[in-house]
C-alpha cells in the first residue's frame, strides 16, 4: 500500500516535471515542424541562469529568501526569450521550408554549439542552489515524507497546461496558431503572418524549456550535460502523446512518469529500459502517437 | 571478378596504409585505426542516408559490436580476432533482422526517433547490468588471430586488420552501390511512391539495406572494443549516434572512401582540439556541421568534384 502511494506520488511528480520539460518541444514541433534538438541546451541555459541568480542573491546580497523563487522564474524568463529570438532571428529564419529531418539537424548543430557556450559561460563546475528547495520543507502523509517543493512542482506543471491549453483555444491569437497548425500554406494566404507567429512560438518555446530547467535547478546540481539527458525524455513523452499536442504531451508524461516510478520502486534496474520501451511501443502500434493526428501522404 | 579503378584504388590504399605500420609511429596507427573503425560505422550510416533514411541510433549496433567481442573473450572463452569479429557481424543482424521489421515502415524523424529510442533502451539495459561492469563498461584482453597471439603487438595487428577490413568493405559497398540495389535505395530517396509504381519493393530494399547497415556498423564497433581493449555503454548513447550522423554528413554520401576521409579529419581535429580547447570543440563541431549544411550539402567530398558537377547540371 505504501508503495503504491509512493509510485503514485513519484509518478505524478516526474509526470509534472516530463512535462514541463516536454512543453516547449511539442509547441514547437505542433507550429514549426521542427524537432527541436537544441531545446535541451534552452533547459540547461535556464537551469543554469537561475542556479546562479539565486546563488547571487543568497550568498551575495542574503536578501529575502523568498524572493528567490521571482528570481527562478524571472532568470528563466530572461534567458530563455533572449535565446529563443536570438537563435530564430540568427538561424533558423533562414532554414524555414527545409526537410524536416534536415531541421533536426541543423538543431543538432545547435545543441552542439549551445552545450559548449554553457560550459564557456558558466564554467564546468557544478552549481548548487538548494536554498529555494530547502526553503519549503517537508510535509509527510501516509507515512511517507515527500518535499513540498515537488508537490508545488505538479501545481505549476498543471498551471503552465492548464494555460496552454487555454490560449490554444480560447483566444484569438490561438485560433490564428492553431489554423498555422492544421495548413500552414492556407493561413498565409488568409493573411495570417506566419513569420511572426513562427518568432513568437519559438520564444514561448524556448521559454518553456528554461523554465523547466530554472524549476528544476533547485532539486539538482546543475552541471555540464543535463541538457543532453533532457533531450532525450523530453523526445520519448512527446512522441508517445502524438508530436504537437499539448493533451499528448501531458498523457505522454503522465504514461512515461508512472511507469519510471514503478520501474524505480520495483525494478531499479530496468528504470531507463522502461522509458524508451513505452516510446517504442507506441511508436510500433500508432506512430503518430496516442492524441497524434494521422497525416496524408502528399505526392 | 572485375575490379574497376576505384576498387583498385580502394585496395591499394589499404596495402599501403596498412604497410605503414611499420613506418608510422605508434599514436599515429592507433588514432587511424580509432578512425576507420569508426568510417566502418558511418558506412553504415550513409548506405542508409543514400536511401533517404537518417539514422540517430547507429550507435546500437556499434555497441553491439563492441560488446559481442569483449564478452565472447569473457565468456565464451573465443579469443580469435575473426571468429569474434564474425559473431558481432551475426549479432548485430540478427538484432536487425528483428527490428528491421518495422523500423522500415517508418521514414524521415519517425524513423531517426526511433532508431534513437532502440539504441537508448540498449544503454539503459547495459547501463544498468552490474555483471557488464554497468556506466564503467568492461576490458577486452587476449585478443589472438588464428592461433596467433600477437601479445605486445596488439594495437598493430588490430590496426592492420582495421585497414583490411576496412579496404575490403569499401569495395563491398562501392559494388553495392553500383547494383541495382544500389540504384533502387537512390530512386527511393528522389520518389518512393515512383519506385513502388515501377514495381520495386521499398520495404524490402530498405529492409536489407538496413541490416547490411547494422552488420557493417558492428563490424566497427568490434574493431573499437579490440583497439581500445575497453567497451562501455555509452557507445549506445544518442551522443555517440550523433557524431556518427555528423562524420557522414561531413564527408557526404557521394564516394565510398568519403566516410573513411572525414573519419580520419574528425579524429585528428578532435585530438587536438580536446588538448588545445577543451570546452569550445563541440562549438566547433557545431559551427562547422551547419557551415556544411547551408554551403556544402553534398559533403566535403563534393569539392572534389566541383567541375564534374557543374557539367552534369547542364
Amino acid at each position: 500500500m505504501t508503495t503504491l502511494l509512493a509510485i503514485l506520488v513519484d509518478g505524478s511528480i516526474y509526470a509534472s516535471w516530463l512535462f514541463l520539460v516536454a512543453a516547449g518541444l511539442t509547441v514547437i514541433y505542433g507550429v514549426m515542424r521542427i524537432l527541436n534538438m537544441a531545446h535541451g541546451s534552452f533547459y540547461a541555459i535556464g537551469a543554469y541562469s537561475a542556479a546562479s541568480l539565486v546563488g547571487w542573491w543568497f550568498t551575495g546580497v542574503g536578501g529575502n529568501p523568498y524572493v528567490s523563487y521571482l528570481l527562478l522564474v524571472g532568470a528563466a524568463l530572461v534567458s530563455g526569450l533572449v535565446v529563443g529570438l536570438v537563435v530564430e532571428f540568427a538561424l533558423l529564419r533562414r532554414m524555414y521550408g527545409k526537410d524536416e529531418i534536415l531541421m533536426v539537424i541543423i538543431t543538432y548543430a545547435l545543441l552542439l554549439i549551445l552545450e559548449d557556450a554553457v560550459k564557456l559561460v558558466w564554467g564546468v563546475d557544478p552549481y548548487f542552489t538548494y536554498q529555494p528547495y530547502s526553503l519549503m520543507g517537508r510535509s509527510t502523509f501516509g507515512g511517507l515524507t515527500f518535499a513540498i517543493y515537488d508537490l508545488g512542482l505538479v501545481g505549476v506543471s498543471l498551471a503552465i497546461g492548464i494555460s496552454l491549453w487555454l490560449i490554444l483555444n480560447k483566444t484569438h491569437k490561438g485560433k490564428l496558431l492553431r489554423a498555422v497548425i492544421h495548413d500552414r500554406e492556407v493561413a498565409v494566404a488568409m493573411g495570417v503572418n506566419v513569420k511572426a507567429m513562427f518568432a513568437v512560438t519559438f520564444a514561448v518555446g524556448a521559454t518553456l524549456g528554461a523554465l523547466a530547467g530554472a524549476l528544476t535547478a533547485p532539486a539538482i546540481s546543475v552541471s555540464p550535460g543535463i541538457g543532453v539527458e533532457v533531450i532525450v525524455l523530453a523526445f520519448a513523452v512527446v512522441v508517445v502523446g502524438g508530436m504537437g499536442s499539448i493533451g499528448g504531451a501531458a498523457a505522454g508524461a503522465v504514461l512515461v512518469g508512472l511507469t519510471r516510478a514503478m520501474a524505480v520502486h520495483l525494478a531499479p534496474e530496468l528504470e531507463l529500459f522502461v522509458i524508451y520501451s513505452v516510446m517504442s511501443l507506441v511508436l510500433a502500434v500508432r506512430p503518430q502517437g496516442l492524441f497524434g493526428r494521422t497525416l496524408v501522404r502528399k505526392i | 571478378m572485375r575490379l574497376d579503378r576505384t576498387e583498385l584504388w580502394l585496395l591499394a590504399s589499404g596495402v599501403v596504409l596498412a604497410l605503414g605500420v611499420f613506418v608510422l609511429p605508434n599514436w599515429l596507427t592507433f588514432l587511424l585505426t580509432i578512425a576507420f573503425a569508426k568510417g566502418l560505422v558511418v558506412q553504415g550510416v550513409v548506405v542508409q542516408m543514400r536511401a533517404g533514411l537518417v539514422s540517430f541510433g547507429q550507435g546500437l549496433y556499434y555497441c553491439i559490436g563492441g560488446y559481442t567481442v569483449g564478452m565472447g573473450g569473457q565468456w565464451l572463452g573465443v579469443h580469435d580476432a575473426f571468429v569474434l569479429l564474425a559473431l558481432s557481424m551475426v549479432a548485430a543482424a540478427v538484432v536487425a533482422m528483428v527490428l528491421g521489421l518495422l523500423l522500415t515502415r517508418y521514414r524521415e524523424i519517425f524513423f531517426a526517433m526511433l532508431t534513437l529510442a532502440f539504441s537508448m533502451i540498449l544503454y539503459g539495459v547495459l547501463a544498468k547490468s552490474q555483471s557488464l561492469g554497468s556506466t564503467d563498461g568492461f576490458n577486452v584482453h587476449g585478443i589472438t588471430a588464428l592461433g596467433w597471439t600477437p601479445g605486445s603487438s596488439g594495437k598493430m595487428f588490430v590496426y592492420v586488420l582495421t585497414c583490411g577490413i576496412a579496404a575490403v568493405a569499401a569495395v563491398f559497398l562501392h559494388r553495392l552501390s553500383k547494383s541495382s540495389v544500389g540504384y533502387v535505395c537512390e530512386a527511393i530517396r528522389e520518389n518512393e511512391v515512383r519506385v513502388e509504381y515501377l514495381g520495386a519493393s521499398p520495404r524490402w530494399t530498405l529492409y536489407s539495406t538496413y541490416v547490411l547497415a547494422a552488420a557493417v556498423s558492428a563490424l566497427g564497433g568490434g574493431l573499437t572494443g579490440m583497439a581500445t581493449g575497453h567497451v562501455d555503454p555509452e557507445m549506445a548513447y544518442w551522443t555517440t549516434s550523433g557524431e556518427f550522423v555528423f562524420i557522414a554528413l561531413l564527408g557526404g554520401i557521394g564516394h565510398v572512401a568519403a566516410p573513411f576521409v572525414a573519419a580520419s579529419l574528425f579524429s585528428t581535429v578532435r585530438t587536438y582540439a580536446i588538448q588545445f580547447v577543451p570546452h569550445s570543440w563541440q562549438m566547433i563541431l557545431g559551427f562547422v556541421l551547419l557551415g556544411i549544411i547551408i554551403f556544402l550539402p553534398k559533403g566535403l567530398w563534393s569539392l572534389f568534384k566541383r567541375t564534374r558537377k557543374a557539367e552534369a547540371r547542364v
